[in-house]
């Protein structure tokens, strides 16, 4: 094994010289950094032209040039990195620096997301196969693999962000708004769980009332001027992930893991109060850690007192309870500052921002006022991002799911009398996960070069925009930066899916 | 395929032995390429998506004037995009100008009007805009198609047929070009060839993009050549070129096509991406991805810029992927009809009738 990866990373190594050295060759002969200057007549141009070629070594042919960029790269190993110099004499490291965190945060939080919501609609659509709901899934699929992202991120931005923040001046959902997002949601219900005709109408009937009188309440009440969940919500709503967790985890008639699961939404009810304490005198992400930690531990405890036997699903179910009820109350917690970020001056009303990562003029040191900063800022690039990588993850999820029901080990399981919800939980979805781990990484590259273009839409200061920005001022050393990275980015990545697929599957043995 | 909507009786229903009889009874007696067809044909979407696609394509075509070198075919447009008529005031909301005169109001002003899609900042007339760029980013997608289709083919059928060293050497040629991030190296060569004009960006773009067919094409010759009916042609005095041409490549040309219309799909898509950021197709030239990148600003004033071009890339992409997926079944041998309970129905009248 080990001498499998160590040949392999020596394979990429090779690969990696070859494709800079390719792209360094093409980029340098496509474009030429001195032609504007040249143009000039001014006397300072020659001086410029002077300067830059000293200082990017433009007298050297671009087959050498690489080799005293790749000297540069290669002072990594003596802890001496040098990615040479931008055209306006910045560090390229120092720039990379700057924008790589910006863009892991805009794909990490989509692809994540992206990943649980097509999965969760792959799976439903799947099991029900030839649906009202599996063709709307269908059709959803290919209409999102058909938009251009940059188009539907203007779209947002005007729409979501723009508009969103007139509609928050004088705040008033029309009653046609209402009616609207009710029917579709009622649709959307009544699709996912309708079986026979009178099933869909009770379900579209009651998905579309609660969603009204809950638009309506929320649209008396100005929820979204000062929004929040309190401690009777959160209650309420932990039961309900409760059920539904240990439905999902070890089906509600195992006694122990209900319970679990239920005494653990109702801590969750009772340390909604403690809890806002702890966040407003120690708000930090060490907190948030150690909260989690605590919420595991208890979960622990909890399979110890309702359980003798088979503790670790029990304690699985309670763990995950947690984390999602804790969630509620986080989300609580970042909804109170709400108001207090729309009042700032820095945003003045209008919190949906339509340009950049951050608010430069926000200057405080509230943790939650900063989080929610990011998180608005953060909000519209990913949704477009999530949008067009949900349509793969949807069809692959399906496909996969559906061949793995087609085999005989399910048909074993359903005749040997497992019910359902285990042949599908443990049997199915195990085996599913194998295919969509190796595309998993492909997805996050495709992602990353869609996030480029999300960067430049929203006005974002990480890679693509750096990569944009070399390519149009013919930024060479820019340009190798970006590109470095990227090719490191997907040769790991295609060495990470092949480990991954030979530790989940045990048939693949690699190296041989 | 019906898209909404579903028969009560067959789902969760496992295909028991009697009903891949009468699913097999279907195909009796018919030759491989009316199975094709005939299963395409039963994809509603697909069906809809082949003749929405070939519509529009005779449409945007024919819609402006086309040189064939010195023989110029007239469009049935009455603008074209060299034309600067004068910019329409009157009756535009907002103190806006160019503002499409298209109604649709049956009881109104019904009709076209002199500018259906508006017109631009300086006046020229959008519908001639959308129909150049259109036509641009068809020609675009289809050359990309080729270029890729013929390249993937040629290369992954030399690997798989040879093996050994060729198929190494190839593949890790395969390997290399997947790792040069693609949307770097399209934009340097879209930079560059920008200037030169949209047909070398196509060219150069079907160049980097055929990596994935290479596999497919090559992993199904290396299946192929193994089969029994390869050694009778072998063994009968076929040549090599005979033996892949005739025997081997119509195996695999299903797979090939559903492929190539994956690139074509994602070809558009990577156009107006790159187009919309200024690596693609340049002013004066006119394709989809620019209209949205010049008009992104005036979106809250004169949405109508922004709206037409994406409405035709959408289409285009949706069409091609619907056909794709229409293919894809048609050409699956394992795809099986659903049985519904008409077929049933059916197949009980037949056999009480006997034969």
């Amino acid at each position: 094994m080990l001498s499998y990866i160590m040949r392999r990373i020596g394979v990429s190594i090779v690969i990696l010289f070859g494709s800079s050295f390719l792209v360094f060759n093409l980029a340098a002969y496509a474009s030429d950094p001195l032609a504007e200057l040249r143009l000039s007549s001014d006397d300072g141009a020659r001086q410029q032209i002077i300067a830059l070629t000293r200082d990017l070594n433009l007298d050297v042919p671009p087959p050498l040039r690489y080799f005293l960029w790749l000297k540069g790269v290669l002072g990594l190993f003596v802890g001496n990195l040098n990615l040479g110099m931008t055209r306006e004499a910045s560090s390229v490291q120092e720039e990379l620096a700057y924008a790589i965190p910006v863009t892991l945060r805009l794909v990490l939080v989509a692809t994540f997301t992206a990943l649980i919501l097509g999965m969760a609609f792959g799976i439903i659509s799947a099991l029900r196969q030839y649906s009202r709901f599996d063709y709307g899934m269908t059709f959803l699929a290919f209409l999102l693999y058909s938009l251009p992202i940059f188009w539907i991120a203007v779209l947002l931005k005007e729409f979501m962000a723009i508009q969103f923040n007139n509609f928050l001046g004088d705040p008033d959902i029309p009653t046609l708004w209402m009616v609207l997002a009710s029917t579709f949601t009622g649709v959307f219900w009544g699709a996912l769980f309708g079986g026979e005709r009178k099933r869909f109408w009770s379900i579209f009937a009651g998905a579309f009332a609660t969603n009204f009188l809950l638009l309506w309440a929320i649209d008396l009440t100005d929820w979204y001027l000062n929004p929040g969940l309190g401690p009777i919500l959160v209650g309420l709503l932990s039961g309900g992930l409760a059920i539904g967790v240990t439905s999902i985890s070890t089906g509600v008639e195992n006694k122990p893991a209900r319970n679990a699961a239920l005494s653990m939404a109702a801590l969750a009810f009772l340390s909604y109060y403690p809890a806002q304490w702890v966040f407003n005198n120690f708000g930090s992400y060490l907190t948030i850690f150690l909260l989690i930690v605590l919420i595991v531990l208890t979960g622990i405890t909890l399979s110890r007192i309702f359980s003798r036997i088979d503790r670790g699903p029990i304690a699985r179910t309670a763990i995950i309870t947690g984390i999602l009820s804790g969630f509620l109350i986080l989300t609580d917690r970042v909804m109170q500052s709400w108001s207090g970020y729309m009042a700032t001056d820095a945003v003045n009303g209008r919190p949906v921002p339509t340009y950049g990562q951050r608010k430069d003029q926000l200057v405080t040191d509230d943790f939650w006022l900063n989080n929610l900063d990011i998180i608005s800022h953060l909000v519209l690039p990913t949704l477009a991002l999530i949008l067009i990588s949900l349509a793969g993850w949807i069809r692959y999820t399906r496909g996969s799911l559906l061949e793995v029901l087609n085999q005989d080990y399910i048909r074993t399981a359903r005749a040997k009398g497992l019910n359902e919800r285990t042949v599908v939980t443990r049997h199915a979805f195990r085996n599913m996960m194998l295919p969509l781990s190796s595309l998993f990484v492909g997805e996050v590259l495709g992602l990353i070069s869609g996030a480029v273009i999300t960067e430049r839409v929203f006005g974002w200061q990480g890679m693509g925009t750096l990569g944009i920005k070399a390519i149009n001022s013919y930024d060479l050393n820019l340009l190798m930066g970006v590109n470095l990275l990227l090719s490191i980015l997907v040769v790991m990545g295609n060495l990470i899916a092949d480990l991954l697929y030979s530790v989940l599957d045990p048939r693949i043995r690699l190296g041989k | 395929m019906k898209l909404f909507g579903r028969d009560k009786d067959t789902s969760g229903e496992i295909l028991s032995g009697g009903e891949s009889a009468i699913a097999n009874k279907e195909v009796e007696g018919l030759s491989q390429g009316q199975i094709v067809r005939r299963r395409f044909f039963r994809h509603r979407g697909a069906v809809i998506a082949l003749f929405v696609l070939t519509t529009l394509i005779v449409f945007v075509i024919s819609a402006l004037d086309t040189k064939i070198g010195a023989v110029r075919i007239p469009g049935w447009w009455k603008w074209t995009v060299e034309d600067i008529p004068e910019l329409r005031y009157e009756d535009c909301p907002g103190g806006t100008t160019g503002c499409p005169t298209l109604s649709l109001n049956p009881s109104g002003a019904f009709g076209l009007g002199k500018h259906p899609f508006g017109q631009d900042d300086i006046g020229r007339d959008y519908f001639a805009l959308v129909m150049n760029g259109a036509r641009r980013s068809l020609m675009i997608m289809f050359v990309i198609g080729a270029v890729s289709g013929f390249i993937g083919v040629v290369v992954g059928s030399i690997a798989g047929f040879y093996g050994k060293r060729v198929d190494a050497v190839l593949m890790r040629l395969v390997d290399f070009i997947q790792t040069v991030p693609g949307i770097i190296i399209a934009a340097v060569i879209g930079k560059a060839a920008g200037r030169v004009g949209p047909l070398f960006l196509a060219l150069f773009l079907g160049l980097l993009g055929w990596t994935g067919l290479a596999r497919l094409v090559r992993a199904q010759f290396l299946s192929l050549r193994e089969m029994e009916f390869v050694d009778a042609a072998r063994v009968a005095g076929a040549s090599n070129v005979r033996i892949t041409f005739k025997h081997i490549l119509p195996n695999a040309i299903g797979q090939i096509i559903v492929i190539i219309t994956l690139i074509m799909a994602g070809a558009i898509l990577t156009e107006t991406a790159l187009s919309y950021l200024g690596f693609g197709v340049v002013a004066p030239d006119v394709s989809l991805g620019l209209l949205i990148s010049q008009y992104e600003s005036a979106f809250t004033t004169r949405p109508f810029l922004f709206w037409w071009p994406g409405f035709f890339i959408i289409t285009i992409a949706l069409c091609v992927n619907f056909i794709g997926d229409g293919l894809r079944d048609a050409f699956d041998p394992r795809q099986r009809r659903r049985i519904t309970k008409k077929d049933r129905l059916r197949a009980k009248v037949d056999v009480k009738a006997g034969p």
